[in-house]
């Protein structure tokens, strides 16, 4: 068994552009629901609108940048499309209006024709040549044996990685000020917030709007990096992706998506290699797992090791054990 | 301070005028379904008194509470506040304006600390404006003198020890306290607690009480829900007694107590009680 093969590619996983961009996301969704405690069920809608603003604006003659700008600008409108008509109501409208309004957009992204401006089913490719043009490291492989990268996925990763801290600084830096002690105030009882004076209404858009600009940042980088954007790429799976990585690393810590992220995109591959390998060699019969099942049943391993962890760690890997078991109280 | 009006003075009448009244209510009125809740013609809340607002289980006190903090709405009727008419806002600018409100049951935000509950209630904080927020240097300063007050504020109602602990770690009665104590964060002129005592170590009820007498001290007015009249007697200036939704009776302890209306309303005796002919009856 070429374990080595296996640990080398699990590591990449864990380090690659996925898990980086995943990371973003979470980053955005722990300010939505581990701080604020706001149910979105439609996260994956602010990774589409980053995307497809970047790729139309960028389709239609514009530079990079500029195409970056309307992806978190469009983020905006969109988190204030979702807060404005639902913030006042009960908490559970949210997570309706998100995941329903996410499908709806999807869906109207691609009933497009292939001369509409999203381009329908057939997506926006080549629009991130800009973002390549840059790239400092010359050609090559960097690495270590199978541990490596290329020249062009470095460069996505050196950025990815790069945003990711600096997203996960500033959400700490805010988090840590009074403004952040509302937020955690509301997630705790929000009448108790408005009884002291506080507009949990206008926090509440505060944080849809701030963790969706950063669901659009990790929307940008997954579309740069595979250079297309295609609306069957946001289906709601994605989404709930985000919160099973929020939850293996802690909702509500700060470094949570950063963790779980790369532990969820380790595990994924590393069942995947061991799987693969198991068949290969005959330990495990082709009656029981097949090839062709390996990617659901690591999935449902996935499923397996959440439900433990719940169990035995329901704050995930980093977050605090009082604060669960207070809940209890 | 302004002089204090002697509540013996007063007219105990339902609906009486009052010298100086910091919250006036007119006509206020919520019905859920059918059900009359609130139907208050006429009250006014003297400044710088106690006063208790006292009742069976469902007079509508809770609910009269809601309305006058902006959780619920009338369906009509007004009430203002220090001269200015805050019916229909929403309960942040209520609280801002200077009335603020305990909860039946203490809602005491259990994963944040005691001190950050505390600190949360301040008002007008630079720090809590997203902007300014990441500006540690633009907020650092309210920040400590609201710390000052805060560790003040905790030592008064003895909790200065466990201000670094869960607030969800305290007991009933310190989760009463700690409520308390957060409401004088926000410096509002008008405290309104709902059942203070309720579901609190009777050993720390004498306590509570004098916490209570301690904000009248510090120039405050106090409106407080209690239904058990003797809680009531020894600290308030004056009760107002609510039946049905409406205000039956309202005077000093000792000339409510006596009241037979009042009587009849807490021992659930209507035959001699107008108030219930000419209502639709409770269905409870």
């Amino acid at each position: 068994m070429d374990f080595i093969g296996v640990l080398a590619d699990a590591f990449r996983s864990a380090l690659g552009p996925s898990a980086a961009a995943f990371a973003i996301a979470t980053v955005g969704l722990n300010v939505h629901y581990g701080y604020t405690g706001l149910l979105n069920f439609g996260h994956v809608a602010f990774l589409m609108v980053g995307a497809y603003g970047t790729a139309i604006t960028v389709d239609q003659g514009a530079p990079l940048w500029a195409g970056a700008l309307v992806g978190v600008a469009a983020a905006v409108v969109l988190g204030l499309a979702f807060g404005l008509p639902t913030l006042r109501l009960r908490a559970d409208y949210l997570a309706i209006v998100t995941i329903a309004s996410g499908e709806v957009l999807r869906t109207i992204v691609r009933s497009g024709g292939k001369d509409s401006l999203t381009h329908g089913v057939f997506g926006i490719q080549r629009f991130a040549d800009d973002f390549f043009d840059l790239n400092p490291f010359p050609d090559g492989r960097y690495g270590w044996g199978k541990f490596a990268f290329s020249e062009r996925q470095l460069w996505v990763l050196t950025v990815g990685w790069t945003v990711l801290i600096l997203v996960t600084w500033f959400v700490g830096h805010a988090i840590r000020s009074p403004w952040g002690r509302v937020l955690r105030a509301i997630r705790e009882d929000e009448d108790a917030a408005r009884s002291l004076g506080k507009n949990v209404f206008a926090y509440k858009l505060q944080s849809l709007v701030l963790g969706g600009a950063i669901g659009a940042l990790a929307g940008i980088l997954i579309a740069i990096e595979r250079q297309s954007v295609n609306p069957d790429s946001y289906l709601p799976v994605g989404t709930f992706t985000a919160y099973a990585l929020l939850i293996l690393g802690g909702a509500g810590a700060n470094l949570g998506p950063a963790l779980g992220s790369i532990v969820y995109w380790f595990v994924i591959e590393f069942t995947n290699g061991v799987l693969n390998e198991g068949i290969a060699h005959g330990w495990i019969p082709t009656s029981v797992i097949d090839t062709t099942d390996v990617g659901a049943v690591r999935f449902m391993l996935v499923g397996l090791a959440l439900m433990l962890l719940m169990i035995f760690r329901p704050q995930g890997i980093l977050g605090k054990r009082e604060e669960v078991l207070l809940d209890a109280r | 301070m302004p002089v204090e009006h002697d509540p013996a003075a007063i007219e105990s009448r339902a609906g009486v005028d009052k010298p100086d009244p910091i919250l006036v209510i007119d006509g206020l009125y919520k019905t859920f379904g059918g059900l009359v809740a609130v139907d208050v013609e006429r009250l006014q809340v003297e400044a710088g008194w106690i006063t208790a607002l006292i009742g069976p289980n469902g007079a509508g006190k809770t609910t009269l509470f809601n309305l006058l903090t902006g959780f619920d709405r009338p369906g009509r009727g007004r009430f203002s506040f220090m001269g200015r008419d805050l019916t229909g806002q929403g309960p942040h600018r209520i609280a801002r304006a200077g009335m603020v409100r305990t909860f039946q049951l203490t809602k005491s935000l259990s994963k944040m600390s005691v001190m950050d509950n505390m600190l949360l209630a301040g008002a007008d904080q630079r720090g809590e404006r997203f902007g300014p927020n990441l500006v540690r240097r633009s907020w650092r300063a309210q920040e400590r003198a609201l710390e000052e007050r805060a560790v003040e504020l905790l030592e008064r109602f003895r909790l200065v020890d466990m201000r670094a602990e869960y607030a969800g770690t305290l007991s009933g009665g310190q989760r009463k306290l700690l409520e308390m104590a957060r409401a004088l964060m926000v410096r509002p002129q008008l405290i309104l607690l709902d059942e203070p005592m309720a579901g609190v170590n009777p050993a720390l009820v004498e306590s509570l009480l004098g916490h209570v007498h301690a904000l009248k001290e510090g120039g405050m007015s106090v409106l407080f829900v209690e239904h058990d009249m003797d809680v009531v007697m020894g600290i308030s200036d004056w009760v107002v007694c609510m039946a049905e939704g409406l205000v039956i009776a309202e005077g000093p302890p000792s000339a409510v107590v006596a009241d037979p209306m009042v009587r009849a309303a807490y021992l659930g005796t209507r035959a001699d009680a107008p108030m219930a002919a000419t209502r639709s009856a409770d269905p409870r």
